[in-house]
């Protein structure tokens, strides 16, 4: 199924893509920080901390952007996966400046405007230009197509 | 390793491109592979609505490119680790983050044979320089 416009459980699964990586990666650092320091000598504390709240959350967020990731490479190009999600770091720095209350200073912001430019610029467009072995129709987009 | 001290023809400058190059390449493997396995798998929603949660899966892991994927992002993982070891975060995170994003659209392009236009070429160059500001 390939379609030139993204239906809305399609872009549900987008927006988790780039929601659940950088947030399963900040569960992660900060149920990982908050443990006393971890050595290999104690390999079952590695285990053990598996199962704090902090670091489950974020295993359990990592798995739902691998399941999210997979679903989205079958209808997407990776070029339009990669570039369409790259606004999940915008919402990191959205999170530490109006959640943590954290300082973001003027070169972060402008890391934000350029991703949500390079974003606003992709995610109009469609999100598949190859055939797959399920999608025996003619490709959306021809090779050398004016866009 | 401060990378931006080294002289560009010392050993310690190749050492440093050549660690970060290596995760790049390794992480950019990985997505071509996993993305190639995907799109011979088919449509992931369908294949569930005729087969379940469980065909679905059973499609995916049945897939070799799926594993060949998973090693080579395995591969870069590792490879980020060592790299860290040796360099800054300040500039292992940012070069590897961003350099990603174009060797990816490049890889997308040449193996995948998807139609990265200029469009998708300047949301590229627009990512890539954005996630060097936020990471650095």
């Amino acid at each position: 199924m390939a379609h030139q416009k993204l239906s809305l459980y399609q872009t549900s699964i987008l927006i988790l893509v780039a929601v659940c990586s950088p947030l399963g990666n900040t569960c992660l650092s900060k149920g990982m920080t908050s443990l006393p320091e971890l050595t290999l000598a104690h390999p079952l504390a590695l285990f053990a901390a598996a199962f704090t709240p902090w670091v489950a959350l974020g295993i359990a967020l990592l798995i739902g952007f691998f399941a999210c990731y997979l679903t989205a490479l079958s209808w997407a190009d990776l070029s339009y996966v990669m570039l369409a999600t790259a606004w999940g770091n915008v919402v990191v720095e959205l999170l530490a400046r109006f959640y943590l209350h954290e300082a973001v200073s003027y070169q972060r912001w402008l890391g934000v405007v350029l991703i949500t430019l390079g974003v606003g610029l992709v995610a109009p467009g469609p999100p598949r230009t190859i055939q797959t072995a399920f999608n025996d129709s003619a490709p959306l987009v021809e090779k050398g197509a004016p866009q | 390793m401060n990378f931006a001290s080294l002289p560009v023809l010392s050993a310690g400058f190749w050492a440093a491109a050549a660690m970060i190059a290596a995760v790049v390449l390794s992480s950019t493997a990985g997505e071509v592979l996993t993305a190639a396995a995907m799109k011979s798998v088919g449509d992931l929603d369908e294949i569930r609505a005729h087969s379940g949660l469980k065909g679905a899966i059973v499609a995916v892991l049945t897939c070799p490119l799926f594993f060949a994927g998973v090693f080579f992002m395995a591969v870069a993982f590792f490879a980020l680790l060592f790299t860290l070891n040796h360099l800054n975060l300040g500039l292992a995170g940012p070069a590897t983050a961003s350099l990603t994003v174009i060797t990816n659209a490049l890889a997308a392009k040449l193996f995948l044979k998807e139609n990265v236009d200029r469009r998708r070429w300047t949301a590229a160059v627009l990512i890539c320089i954005g996630v060097y500001f936020l990471a650095h």
